[in-house]
């Protein structure tokens, strides 16, 4: 049996509007005699850059990939909407493409009108939608609106009759571009189901999305896309572990800049500026409310400085991005110009709120201060970081007992908790469910 | 191309529900609905005979009477031909939506437009026919057999053009501007408000004999508006075969640039 999909050394450019190629202008053309050489791009852009992928007869295949990595491409490439630069594709059957909802319907007439129209656009006779469009009505659960000029449609209806249209067309092949973000909880549901019908009758689906857990259920097959080249392929739980692991590096990437720029701005603030805020960390003046105030910045005299704050994972490299229950080092480097004797070291955890996740200081913990004096390292090592996922920020001072801010850097450093578990809150205690016999559940490992 | 060609065949059932839904379309709303296919023509009708009558008396040959209805012979048609160009010209971009989104034969969308302005003048007629025979212009089958033929051979002639403009334009936006001036041009380049006997003999009338909607105004006149048989055949057989030419060199000039469309519009 041949593939029902095959791509082979697809590579798809793109022409790039720069600032000439966009007034290009029949007299232009014609003025310097390039009219056809014109029609030609000079500035392109590969969308896909030598893609193969087979798709077998029946199989749900996924492509997933970052905004921009050339899938809609790819999947236009396939319906044939767009032509591939080089390489072929070759397609067995009937395709259907849902790439967008509805894009056929005229707004002035009635949805049962343009229900036929659309229907015969997509590639199905008169009388096949005449067959089908009880059916159709049915599903896009629009049977009291059908006489109705679609103008004047939610966008909701509009897209449910579309996709009503589209997978009744009845095809071999059904190629999905990310269209079940719409709709409401059941309709997508109903959505889900009609695929897994379709996958059932031996249909081959081609589903571009960005619902990882969609492709992970769903798909027998997934392609990564990464800059219009195909990354890897294979078992939808593979690929999508390595897509996400290369997502969390880049947005480690992001992270360590955004730190590293931070801690510059923070490096050229003025030595004197020591606003009214008090320590939020010992909480000794400022009433609580000023300690969810979330104004990042540096003050204090620096008579003992703060000249690095690191965040370190498990292994002791520098990270940004952690998993809820790893272990975290914030490792401070301080440096005092002239030795002293009273000083405090805290630390604060806030979350993208701004609430204060926790804070302590070696005040509160019972170190009395004795001496610093030149440079030194400070660790504050965390056994297991206990947070639910999300963005959090980190304050870092050295002050005195009573409050007086050596250096003070607020909400400057941030890093990023990742969790596979979609709880909520902040805090994740570690914990365990347990059930009586009479109470049975199942535990379903993905 | 030619593979492409036959099969526009098979997408004639989208052809026809795409006019029909042109054309449900475009008076959805209005009061007098399809009335008005029948009401513009008359109007214009109204407006010549006025203009042509009370504000500029004696322009015209006085054995042209009356001088209204000669002119509709050659308005309605030159009306299908010029609303169709400028239709056509912007028909890619306004659905591109459709070329982008759906796989589409774009071809289809200038043919529709094309057959949309052809039902609209096809229902001008009657309007037409009410006034040849209000004026009792005497109308012979043997001439009117001819009718179908002058229809076709226009038919050919516009879509072949609309093909190529509405294929440039995605290129070029310009051509839409350029196209309203020139059809305002090619107006007054053909004979419809005056008859071909006025053209100066010589370079001038072989100019006008260049153009090819000369053909046709003169064609529709001699079969609708002038006694005696038609004598204009020959040309219009030759610009049949014009047409033809016209039409297979816009659907090439369409299918090499296919491809590029779902990228421009």
């Amino acid at each position: 049996m041949p593939p029902a999909i095959e791509v082979v050394g697809v590579t798809k450019i793109y022409r790039r509007y720069s600032r000439r190629r966009q007034f290009a202008t029949l007299k232009s053309a014609l003025l310097s005699g390039t009219m056809l050489r014109d029609l030609r791009a000079d500035e392109t852009f590969p969308a896909l850059r030598d893609v193969s992928f087979t798709v077998p007869q029946g199989a749900t295949y996924g492509v997933i990939g970052r905004n921009g990595s050339g899938k809609s491409t790819a999947l236009k490439v396939v319906a044939g909407i767009a032509k591939p630069t080089a390489g072929h594709v070759r397609v067995q059957g009937r395709v259907s493409a849902l790439i967008e909802l509805g894009a056929g319907f005229h707004p002035e007439i009635s949805g049962r009108e343009n229900v036929f129209i659309n229907g015969i656009m997509l590639g199905l006779s008169k009388r096949e939608v005449a067959r089908r469009f009880d059916e159709i009505v049915d599903f896009a659960e629009l049977r009291d609106f059908i006489d109705a000029p679609v103008k004047t449609y939610s966008s909701g209806m509009y897209m449910r009759l579309g996709f009503a249209v589209a997978i009744h067309v009845d095809p071999d092949v059904l190629l999905v571009d990310e269209v079940l973000a719409v709709g409401d909880e059941s309709f997508t549901h109903k959505c889900l189901d009609k695929f897994a019908a379709l996958r059932r009758r031996g249909k081959t689906i081609l589903l571009v999305t960005h619902s990882l857990n969609l492709v992970e259920r769903f798909c027998d097959e997934a392609l990564w896309l990464e800059a219009g080249t195909a990354k890897i392929s294979g078992d939808p739980r593979r690929v999508v572990g390595a897509y996400i692991t290369a997502v969390e590096h880049g947005e480690e990437r992001l992270l360590a800049a955004e730190n590293a720029r931070a801690r510059e701005d923070a490096a050229s603030a003025p030595v004197e500026s020591v606003p009214a805020v008090s320590d939020p960390v010992t909480g000794t003046e400022a009433p609580p409310a000023d300690g969810f105030r979330a104004a990042e910045g540096r003050w204090g005299s620096r008579e003992v400085e703060i000249a690095g704050v690191r965040l370190l994972g498990g292994d002791g490299q520098a990270a940004h991005l952690f998993h809820s229950g790893d272990a975290v080092t914030v490792e401070i480097d301080v440096r005092a110009a002239e030795p002293v004797r009273d000083f405090v070291f805290g630390i604060g955890i806030f979350n993208a709120d701004g609430v204060c996740c926790y804070g302590t200081n070696t005040d509160l913990e019972r170190f009395e201060s004795e001496e610093l004096s030149g440079s030194g390292t400070v660790s504050f090592a965390i056994e297991r970081l206990e947070l639910t996922e999300g963005t959090y920020k980190l304050d870092v001072a050295v002050h005195k007992r009573d409050g007086y801010p050596y250096d003070y850097h607020r909400l400057l450093y941030t890093f990023r908790v990742k969790s596979r578990t979609k709880d909520v809150g902040i805090y994740r205690p570690r914990h365990q469910w347990r059930f009586s016999p009479t109470i049975r559940l199942r535990l379903v490992l993905e | 191309m030619l593979r492409n060609l036959a099969q526009l065949v098979r997408y004639r059932g989208l052809i026809q529900s795409l006019v029909a839904r042109e054309l449900k379309a475009r008076y959805r709303g209005s009061v007098l609905g399809f009335f008005w296919s029948f009401i513009n023509p008359l109007l214009l009708l109204l407006i010549y005979s006025f203009v042509f009558t009370v504000v500029l008396p004696g322009t015209h040959p006085a054995e042209l009477q009356p001088f209204a209805l000669f002119m509709f012979c050659g308005i309605l048609p030159w009306t299908w031909f010029s609303s169709s160009l400028i239709e056509a010209s912007n028909v890619l971009m306004s659905g591109g939506n459709l070329i982008k989104k759906v796989l589409f034969p774009a071809e289809v969308l200038p043919i529709v437009t094309v057959l949309a302005n052809m039902v609209h003048f096809l229902f001008g007629l009657p309007i037409l026919a009410a006034f040849l025979v209000y004026y009792r212009v005497p109308l012979q089958f043997s001439e009117l057999a001819w009718f179908p033929a002058v229809v076709a051979v226009q038919l050919v002639l516009t879509i072949g053009l609309a093909l190529i403009i509405s294929a440039l334009t995605v290129h070029f936006r310009d051509i839409r501007d350029i196209l309203s001036n020139l059809l305002t041009f090619w107006f007054f380049a053909t004979p419809i408000i005056y008859p071909m006997s006025l053209a100066p003999a010589g370079l001038g009338r072989q100019l006008l004999n260049l153009n090819p909607f000369t053909h046709l105004a003169v064609s529709y006149q001699e079969i609708l508006f002038y006694r005696g048989p038609f004598g204009h055949w020959k040309w219009l057989l030759a610009l049949g075969a014009a047409s033809g030419a016209v039409f297979f060199a816009g659907y090439f000039v369409f299918d090499r640039l296919r491809d590029s469309f779902a990228e421009e519009v």
